[in-house]
């Protein structure tokens, strides 16, 4: 049951877009929100859609994640699409008692649940071609720069690196425990809220027990290979910049282009 | 009298995704009451999976488990019940251990079941010393003792629930050979006077041919052999090519025979080793002079 829960959701594979310098494949996601949300008419949205089928496409991972993706933000969606919907004013489609539906407010919902929808997807996939590893090998290269103010980059990331690699472990262990109790007859489901929560306590605390075990063992296996902080530290894998990453820079700036373009000749919607 | 059976028992994880794997798969058991019956097969052969069903902590894909001649999943909601006849005790159980005293955590499982206040304490105390916890340990946070010692009181926890058969996997694990003997010296005592069915998952060879009287060999999800221990061993090169073994003393012995001594290769622990040996060498008895 807990099984099913997956938080790092990253899709193996070797395709172009796994290969990308992470660092350049975060940076390409901001520009992709900024293609987004320079797209002001429906033009360029599609230029927008555009580059998210080529992508998914080079990526080879299954378009249903796409929805997979996109399950969660589903109220956010509706929710705007809604307030747009019946508050923004303009000429009247449709009245009803106090509701008014209006023609720029569908425009207006219908652009912007697309650019939601867009902006999920696109940053997903950034999780679903690269490995929680190079993704905070990335943020930290990337936030490199920051260290002159004396703000912990190392450790920030490598806080993110053990974190990520415990999620799964903690989420079988839970399930361990969870049995291990349901054998001794706990009843976890059944009864108010209150009962429940009650329940819950046989699990919390050997789950917490068993965190401070493990972190304090790999604090102690951390030590044993002399780890002291990000200073002075090399890595086994250097990350490179080549072909493959100007080439996807070079298509992203060409899609931001052709928004631009679209912004300036085609005239806009409203 | 079978206190256990299985038909056509089959479970497979995540069905329907690309993770799905069958894990057990038509398995058809009986176990007899009263039994003490050693598991054994290498990791992923679905010991554990199949283990998990007997008390109804996993429902079965297809098949059904009979518990004390009840379906189990008859009626799921009433599936806490067969919990507290069929004890589990998982590996390294000491993990779950979360009550403030060792007294109070032996008596989760019987408070679960609702019993009387006298009840429960008569039978934490009883749990309690069959595992050898002393009357000083019981007020003491559970988390203060050693380790060998948790996990007795995780065995206890168990046991306080009276169960009519009483699963172990690898009670063992990560103890110390005193720890072991331990263990295993007072779960047979628990069975002997309690005259319930016990399961033991074990890893050792030597274990199961000291303790258990049946042995189940799994097999990729199956049921290998299902017999007498005496007969499971006699099979030592069908166990060898599953990356399994037999005793160190039956390995001994079947070498010794192949050889061409006058041994019996049947033999499994080192008593049976000594009398076999002491009758060879003609000390044995005096019909042998």
């Amino acid at each position: 049951m807990l099984k099913d829960i997956t938080i790092g959701q990253y899709f193996p594979g070797k395709s172009v877009l796994h290969r990308l310098d992470p660092r350049v494949k975060i940076i390409l996601t901001f520009l992709y929100i900024v293609v987004l949300f320079a797209a002001s008419n429906p033009l360029g949205l599609l230029i927008g859609i555009f580059f998210l089928i080529v992508a998914y496409g080079v990526s080879r991972v299954p378009p249903r994640m796409i929805l997979k993706s996109l399950k969660p933000v589903l109220p956010i969606i509706l929710f705007t699409t809604l307030l747009n919907v019946f508050f923004i004013e303009g000429e009247i489609l449709w009245h009803w008692a106090f509701l008014t539906i209006t023609k720029e407010g569908v425009a207006t919902a219908v652009i912007m649940s697309v650019r939601i929808a867009c902006l999920i997807a696109g940053t997903s996939l950034l999780t679903y071609t690269t490995s929680p590893i190079a993704l905070t090998d990335g943020l930290e290269r990337l936030m490199g720069p920051l260290k002159k103010i004396r703000f912990p980059v190392h450790e920030l990331a490598m806080m993110m690196t053990i974190a990520l690699r415990f999620i799964p472990t903690l989420i079988e262990e839970t399930d361990k425990i969870m049995s291990a109790q349901k054998a001794r007859g706990a009843d976890m489901e059944s009864g108010g809220l209150m009962q429940r929560a009650k329940a819950l306590v046989p699990v919390l605390i050997p789950l917490f027990v068993s965190a401070f075990r493990r972190a304090d063992e790999l604090a102690m296996a951390m030590e044993c290979r002399c780890y002291r902080g990000g200073e002075g530290r090399t890595r086994m894998k250097q990350l490179h910049v080549g072909g493959v990453d100007a080439v996807c820079t070079l298509f992203v700036l060409l899609c931001l282009a052709g928004v631009i373009a679209v912004n300036l000749y085609a005239p806009p919607l409203f | 009298m079978s206190i256990i059976k299985t038909e056509g028992l089959t479970y497979t994880y995540s069905p329907g995704t690309p993770y799905q794997k069958t894990a057990v798969s038509a398995v058809d058991l009986d176990i007899a009451q009263g039994d003490v019956v050693g598991v054994i097969g290498h990791t992923g052969s679905g010991k554990s999976t199949l283990i998990q069903h007997f008390n109804g902590l996993l429902r079965p894909t297809s098949g059904k488990v009979f518990v004390d001649g009840e379906d189990m999943w008859q009626n799921p909601k009433e599936i806490r019940r067969f919990r507290f006849k069929v004890g589990l005790v998982f590996q390294y159980p000491e993990y779950q251990l979360f009550e403030d005293t060792v007294y109070k955590d032996i008596a989760f499982g019987p408070r679960n079941m609702g019993l009387s206040e006298e009840e429960i304490d008569a039978r934490v105390r009883q749990a309690a010393a069959f595992v050898g916890l002393r009357e000083k340990h019981m007020q003491k946070s559970p988390f203060e003792l050693s380790g060998g010692q948790k996990r007795r009181v995780a065995i206890a926890g168990v046991i306080a629930m009276n169960p009519k058969v009483l699963i172990l996997d690898e009670p063992t694990a990560g103890l110390d050979p005193k720890g072991r003997e331990m263990i295993l010296g007072q779960i047979r005592e628990y069975h002997e006077e309690e005259k319930n069915t016990v399961l033991l998952v074990s890893h050792s060879m030597e274990d199961v041919a000291k303790y258990a009287k049946t042995a189940l060999v799994m097999n990729q999800g199956k049921v290998f052999l299902y017999a007498p221990v005496e007969e499971v061993f006699s099979h030592a090169e069908e166990l060898t090519g599953l990356g399994l073994s037999v005793p160190q003393v039956s390995r001994v012995f079947l070498t010794l025979a192949r050889r061409g001594y006058p041994v019996n290769p049947n033999v499994f622990t080192l008593e049976q080793a000594k009398t076999e040996l002491l009758r060879v060498l003609g000390k044995g008895g005096s019909d042998h002079a």
